[in-house]
């Protein structure tokens, strides 16, 4: 079931298109920011909503990397895996982030605060390696860092 | 040297408010604009020899002369701000900098097409720049620049702000489109053009954030100005960048045609010590290499074209001597490989084969055989044999590293092991 408030953020976006169908993108986007990813249960919620079949609107789902199909951690980490960054050490950046948190990419740590994922070119290739968590973005990110950065999520 | 389009930018990074941007000549450019007629300013703007900063480098004043003047409402103008091409951090600046003179140049180009709906297609990952549109659409809105019968002339524009969710594919301009429509980002085929029929069927203009941002400047300055602001015969400035191992990473605004050595010896202030120059991309992943054979290259369109790359987004990656070429290219290869949107057969199961060879030869696994395999595929995939300029541009740093630094593949693969 969509939220009182949800529909309210959809239908807004249908008023800028000129059918429903065109604000499937954003239905999504909607969801996801209430839901953290989306499941199968709010995908056919949202379909339904815009009169799609739900495989309809999950190839577009599918498609993007940043909509979730997956459930992910209270935070996303997102390391430039491109190749600025790998020139300056994306690498052992990535290594020492796995190592810290005990999981590779596409995990969740146990207690569910951190999911990792590369990420294609985070637009800051001047202050490389990068990563961003959740809105946060961190450049010339060094690993010994990394302990420091993590702290501030609970 | 005059720097118009970051002349202004404050050096705490925020952006300028409306009433600092008005108070350094901003919306003058436009109070000009509405005295001029659609055709004046497209003739004005191509005169400029304004090319796009998006990477293809077309005429910005020949693309919007193939939109219909007389279409039925409504007509469309998108910002391209989806900046994901490898190495490319330049719009970025602009964006999170002086989001008025990009929603100036907006108006521009979407009076000039006379569009009455305006999109920014802006990729997620750039939250502050997303602040930045958001709050200076608003201010605009309040001040009469946007919206009904702006400052009185019976023009209509309205601007709204798309924030995507990722893929490359997105920067792709008809895949752009779909996405807008909410579809899967897939091109699309061309003919019909965007001019004639983009968004939802009408006639579109899609033009990069930088392109946008020369526009108040020419109608302000003039296209003879434009034109001389450039060291050669294409027009302006250009936003380049150099990141890798140099000592200074960054970007700055220069004339349009300074050389390779330039940016790279006195801009990022040359290689970390210790460290040499093997080559770059002169304009993001999609683009061939250049060698120490061309670092007086001048970094336009046409020079670095005759040099055998191409300009793109003008924002250089750096390959150092102690940085092996064969990882490098399995880089960039691995991004294209997953990016490529799936629709057409070659890209979609070529990139991936191509990435495992280059995996394979990395690890010492490779065979002299793979060499030929890898040049079959920058044939197989080049232009012509695949739907979209993916997959072509995914082969131009494969094929001129296959023609510059062979003998690393083939140390590779003779001594089973990289010998970086
Ligand atoms: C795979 C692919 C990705 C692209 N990504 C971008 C992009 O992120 N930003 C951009 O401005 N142009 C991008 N382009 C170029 C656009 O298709 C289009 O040519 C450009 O936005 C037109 O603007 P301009 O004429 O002002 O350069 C891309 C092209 C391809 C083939
Ligand atoms: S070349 Fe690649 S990106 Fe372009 S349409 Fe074909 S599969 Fe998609
Ligand atoms: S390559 Fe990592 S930010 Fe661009």
């Amino acid at each position: 079931m969509l939220t009182v408030e949800e529909i309210k953020e959809i239908e807004h976006a249908i008023k800028l298109v000129p059918y429903k169908k065109a604000a499937s993108v954003e239905a999504l986007k909607v969801v996801q920011e209430h839901r953290r990813w989306i499941s199968d249960g709010s995908l056919r919620d949202v379909a339904k909503f815009l009169d799609m079949s739900p495989e309809e609107l999950d190839s577009v789902a599918t498609f993007y990397n940043m909509i979730f199909r997956k459930e992910v951690g209270k935070h996303v980490i997102l390391v430039c895996d491109s190749i600025s960054c790998w020139v300056m050490g994306y690498e052992n950046l990535r290594d020492q982030l796995f190592s810290r948190l005990g999981i590779k990419f596409g995990e969740t740590t146990s207690d569910g605060l951190f999911t990792v994922l590369p990420n294609c070119c985070l637009g800051t290739c001047d202050c490389a390696p990068a990563l961003m968590i959740d809105h946060d973005l961190y450049k010339n990110v060094k690993a010994d860092e990394l302990n420091d950065i993590l702290k501030k999520y609970s | 040297m005059e720097r118009p389009l970051t002349q202004h930018i404050r050096k705490d990074g925020r952006p300028l408010t409306l009433k600092e941007y008005e108070a350094v000549g901003g919306y003058q450019a436009l109070r000009k604009l509405l005295v001029m007629t659609p055709k004046e300013v497209q003739t004005l703007v191509k005169e400029s020899n304004l090319k796009g900063r998006g990477g293809a480098g077309f005429s910005t004043g020949l693309k919007w002369s193939f939109v219909p003047l007389d279409a039925p409402k409504p007509k469309y103008l998108i910002t391209n701000a989806d900046e994901m091409e490898p190495g490319t951090f330049k719009d970025r600046i602009l964006l999170e900098s002086t989001p008025h003179q990009l929603i100036e140049g907006m108006i521009i180009a979407a009076y000039a097409i006379q569009a009455n709906i305006s999109y920014v297609y802006l990729r997620w990952a750039y939250k502050t720049a997303a602040q930045a549109i958001l709050t200076a659409i608003d201010e605009a809105a309040t001040s009469g620049y946007l919206g009904k019968n702006i400052l009185g002339s019976g023009y209509d524009l309205e601007m709204h702000l798309h924030i995507g969710v990722g893929r490359y594919m997105c920067g792709e301009e008809t895949a752009l489109l779909n996405s807008l429509e909410g579809k899967r980002a897939t091109p699309r085929a061309k003919p019909p053009f965007p001019q004639v029929s983009g968004l939802f069927g009408k006639p579109t203009i899609v033009n990069n954030v930088e392109t946008l941002c020369c526009l108040p400047h020419i109608i302000n300055n003039g296209a003879d100005w434009f034109k001389k602001l450039s060291l050669t015969g294409d027009a302006g400035t250009k936003i380049y960048g150099v990141s890798g191992k140099v000592k200074r990473p960054g970007a700055w605004e220069l004339p349009m045609g300074v050389t390779l050595r330039e940016l790279i010896e006195e801009h990022a202030g040359g290689m970390q010590d210790g460290l040499k120059f093997r080559g770059a991309l002169p304009g993001g992943a999609s683009t061939d290499f250049l060698v120490e054979e061309h670092l007086d290259v001048k970094m336009d369109y046409t020079s670095v074209a005759a040099a055998g790359s191409r300009l793109g987004t003008g924002t250089i990656v750096v390959l150092d001597d102690k940085t092996c070429p064969v990882g490098f290219v399995e880089n960039l290869e691995h991004f294209f490989a997953q990016e490529s949107c799936g629709f057409c057969t070659p890209c979609r199961e070529g990139l991936p084969w191509v990435e495992k060879i280059l995996s394979a030869i990395d690890s010492g696994a490779g065979k002299i055989d793979d060499l030929k395999l890898l040049e079959h595929h920058t044939k197989f995939l080049g232009p012509g044999n695949t739907f979209c300029a993916f997959a072509p541009g995914a082969m131009e740093p494969l094929q001129s590293a296959l023609k510059y630094f062979r003998d690393d593949f083939e140390k590779h693969i003779h001594e089973h092991r990289c010998p970086y």
